[in-house]
């Protein structure tokens, strides 16, 4: 009797907690998830739509923080630096009705360990993972790595059972020709199922009823219907026209439109990419400038002069209509190593003048810049406002803009002496930075250094960081190796990009700077 | 007769080739794929595997020869975007562009045909001169512009039809249509206007062209003169004679319909095949573009070789001047 009380009283507990409400919510951004496999790709649009379906261990909240998804608990081994512990959350189900265990989560990160993953980069330090009971899983390393839970916030985790029932254990292999069963179904532990899909044209999913955080999330969206809208002008007429509730991607000049429609709100925050030009300055002479014989690059006293001329206010007023954070330093602000000392940077012209005289190059020589037409925001504009710029110290650019599909294999090609890139830290941690953009280039490391810059000593900093547990000495390390990075002027930074999400006033959700936003939050009046 | 079919087909299969071999030698121009499929984390070594994997660091020739043999079989490959295969991909895309085709082609058609004899037989009116007017601002304006101007009045300020997409679509086997539902019929207007705007007026200045020819002709005046209605000599005898060139016209525009509404989905967000035209060449998705091509191509061979034999059978002149020539 107290029991069938009992559970009744549970019942209408939980029926009370639940969030009674049907509301649709018509999303719609520029670009649509490529698949549905989480593994196959590493790309924002994907993992963002994968974040309603699937789940990883540990999520970032709206905030960027962090947020228990499919761990409960996660910490060092006491006795083993070497190894984390993972507490898994108990009781949790798949859509489909199977039980989540430890033995998925050694499957799904074995998976996405696996030659076609794209996913595999962030774990290239795990050894092993095992499972120790059905709710405790450990991860081995290659040494000790302190940040290992940042790299797993977009590692999805797939129902062993189901993905190997369905023949879709290996992760899209190109050369074969093959499309997986796991690139077009999905069945995952998620807030939403998917209901249909039709890539490109519009996924519908509806609320997984059965969620484990019930209660514990908003979840007052029943339905999402998403649908990609490629073209600027017509994603803003499509929520001006009440057509959808929510659309990322506002284009800066029509803020201004977006806001002042009744009904409308636009919420601004600074995105997690930061916007910067990179200088060729390793070689001893380089193809794209007017210098014979020499590479005006290599000197520092040029590389600061070109720092100081760069007037980041103007960027912001004039190309960006306010939509910009002037920076000092590559990194966005939120990453654990940045400090508000090395982002402030002061425009200069007659010190950079004076300091082109003191380098040998009073009078000036010209190189070339390239620049991506469609990867940044204003990204060709924003090259152009700094031709002028660089004109006013001497330095003549030829600009040359193309689309990003040219633009980025000069960057990996070593075909570009002076380029724009943006870079976004997923991880929150310098380390990430400093891996790709500092270190040597090399098979691991320093894939999208473009600088030519190699310096074993700091090369060595670098790489001790992913082993370094204590993380107050790791700290220092960093700041370190930021000093050198500042003093050597490696990169020009210009801005932070700030992201713009427009909605109905019914929506209500705050900017997260990764850009993904994800449904199980959003509330709606 | 079989020989001239035989050469015809012939030189049609020499084209496609030939637009192949040069497709896929511009393929090497619109990027690499390599850097748009390997996320940020990527490393020297995956570029270097996955080029590899692809096929990418053999030349060309040997790119287009694999592409030919496999496409040969009906296998167009993998899409690098999205993971899957592309023929599967460009038969769901292809109703879309098909209705789109379809319903702004009989909308320029009927209404180029209509205002053309309305402005032949009323030439020196007013609302023939308005709509001549119209007609080459009509003709004038970029598509896109058409498009977004279409938007901005009827979705956004009218709220009459929808700015984006096709609407609830049904399926009937492996075709999905917008036209059994409220929301696929109103959603198709727009998009069918901005395509077919131009194909209209050209139909229209056309038919007015021919039609002021033909109203002169002695034929017409005798009709006149023998005392027949109106309505019967600028329909029955008028008209019909005007047809002959505008149907030539119309069918070949109707390829062009198809081939050039990248523009009109690109800002409707219409999901045809344009719109994952333009996606695979942001992403350089070779294998997309590369059947893309290769099916237009092979449309407009394949129209070109149609009016070319339909020439062959319509005009006996042809057959007896081949005839001769191969006894001579």
């Amino acid at each position: 009797m107290t029991r069938l009380t009992g559970l009744a009283l549970a019942a209408l507990m939980a029926s009370t907690a639940l969030p009674a409400t049907a509301e649709t919510l018509r999303w719609a951004r520029a670009g649509d998830s490529l698949t549905l496999d989480p593994h196959a790709q590493n790309e924002g649009p994907t993992h963002t739509l994968a974040h309603q379906i699937y789940e990883p261990l540990i999520i970032r909240d709206m905030t960027g923080a962090f947020e228990a998804a499919l761990a409960t608990d996660w910490a060092p081994k006491a006795d083993d630096p070497n190894v984390w512990v993972f507490t898994l959350r108990q009781g949790v189900k798949y859509h489909d009705g199977a039980d989540f265990t430890a033995e998925d989560v050694v499957f799904s990160i074995n998976r996405a360990k696996s030659d076609n993953s794209r996913m595999k980069e962030l774990l290239s330090s795990v050894v092993e993972v095992r499972a120790v009971d059905d709710h405790t899983v450990e991860f081995v390393t290659d040494g000790p790595n302190p940040i290992l839970p940042s790299n797993l916030t977009n590692l999805f985790i797939m129902d062993k059972g189901w993905t190997e029932a369905n023949g879709a254990v290996e992760v899209q292999n190109m050369d074969a020709g093959e499309s997986t069963f796991a690139a077009t179904n999905t069945n995952g532990t998620g807030a939403y199922k998917l209901v249909s899909r039709e890539p490109d044209v519009k996924t519908v999913l509806t609320r997984n009823e059965d969620y484990w955080g019930k209660g514990q999330f908003p979840l007052d969206v029943s339905e999402i219907v998403y649908t990609p809208i490629q073209n600027a002008a017509t994603r803003v007429a499509a929520i001006l026209s009440g057509e959808v509730d929510f659309i990322q991607d506002v284009p800066v000049q029509d803020l201004q439109r977006v806001a002042a429609t009744d009904g409308l709100v636009v919420k601004t925050a600074p995105q997690n990419r930061t916007i910067f030009f990179g200088l060729n300055l390793g070689p001893d002479d380089i193809a794209n400038d007017n210098v014979e014989g020499k590479n005006p690059l290599a000197d520092v006293r040029v590389r600061r002069a070109m720092n100081l001329a760069i007037n980041r206010d103007a960027i912001r007023q004039v190309v960006m209509r306010g939509q910009s954070q002037p920076a000092g330093i590559i990194s966005p602000p939120f990453v654990n190593g940045w400090t508000e000392e090395m982002d402030r940077i002061e425009t200069d012209v007659a010190q950079a003048k004076a300091l082109m005289a003191e380098a040998g190059y009073g009078d000036g020589f010209s190189i070339q810049l390239d620049c991506p037409n469609d990867r940044y925001i204003n990204d060709e504009a924003i090259c152009q406002a700094a031709v002028g710029m660089f004109g006013q110290i001497g330095i003549t650019v030829n600009l040359d803009a193309k689309p990003k599909a040219q633009h980025f294999p000069l960057i990996s090609s070593g075909g570009t002496d002076f380029y724009m890139l943006g870079w976004g830290v997923p991880t929150y941690d310098s380390e990430y930075i400093f891996n790709f953009l500092v270190h040597t280039r090399g098979e691991q490391r320093g894939s999208w250094n473009g600088t030519g810059y190699s310096n074993p000593e700091l090369d060595a900093k670098i790489v001790s960081l992913s082993s370094e547990t204590d993380l107050d000495k790791r700290n220092a390390t960093i700041a370190d190796i930021w000093g050198t990075v500042q003093d050597e002027v490696l990169y020009l930074p210009i801005h932070h990009q700030v992201l713009n999400w427009g909605m109905t006033d019914k929506v209500g959700i705050e900017v997260s700077p990764e850009d993904d936003p994800k449904i199980k939050y959003f509330t709606m009046k | 007769m079989l020989a001239y079919i035989l050469r015809r087909v012939g030189q049609s299969v020499l084209v496609l080739l030939v637009v192949g071999l040069v497709a896929f030698a511009m393929f090497r121009f619109v990027g690499d794929p390599v850097d748009a499929m390997l996320g940020q984390e990527r490393t020297q070594a995956d570029i270097e595997r996955l080029t590899v994997e692809l096929g990418l660091d053999r030349p060309f020739p040997v790119q287009y020869w694999k592409f030919l043999t496999q496409a040969a079989q009906g296998n167009f490959g993998l899409s690098y975007r999205q993971g899957r295969p592309v023929t599967k991909i460009l038969l769901e895309r292809a109703p879309a562009t098909l209705e789109l085709a379809f319903v702004s082609g009989i909308m320029a058609l009927v209404g180029g045909i209509a205002l053309g004899v309305f402005t032949a037989i009323r030439r020196r009116g007013v609302a023939a001169n308005v709509i001549m007017t119209v007609s080459l601002i009509g003709v004038s304006l970029p598509t896109f512009l058409i498009g977004i101007l279409l938007i901005y009045i009827f979705a956004v300020e009218l709220k009459w039809l929808p700015s984006f997409g096709r609407g609830e679509v049904v399926r009937i086997g492996g075709w999905s249509t917008g036209f059994l539902t409220e929301s696929g019929l109103k959603a198709i207007i727009l998009p069918a206007i901005t395509l077919g705007l131009y194909q209209m007026t050209l139909i229209m200045r056309l038919v007015r062209t021919e039609m002021l020819e033909v109203l002169r002709m002695d034929y017409i005046r005798f009709a006149r003169a023998r005392g027949l209605a109106e309505k019967s000599v600028n329909f029955r005898h008028a008209l019909k004679n005007t047809m002959v060139p505008v149907i030539t016209v119309t069918g070949l525009q109707l390829g062009s319909i198809i081939a050039f509404a990248i523009i009109t989905e690109t800002v409707f967000q219409w999901p045809g095949v344009g719109l994952l035209f333009i996606n695979a060449v942001q992403f350089v998705d070779i294998p997309v573009m590369a059947a893309y091509l290769m099916l237009i191509s092979v449309m407009f061979v394949g129209i070109n070789l149609i009016v070319d034999l339909l020439y062959f059978a319509i005009d006996p002149r042809l057959r007896l001047d081949r005839g001769t020539e191969a006894k001579a």
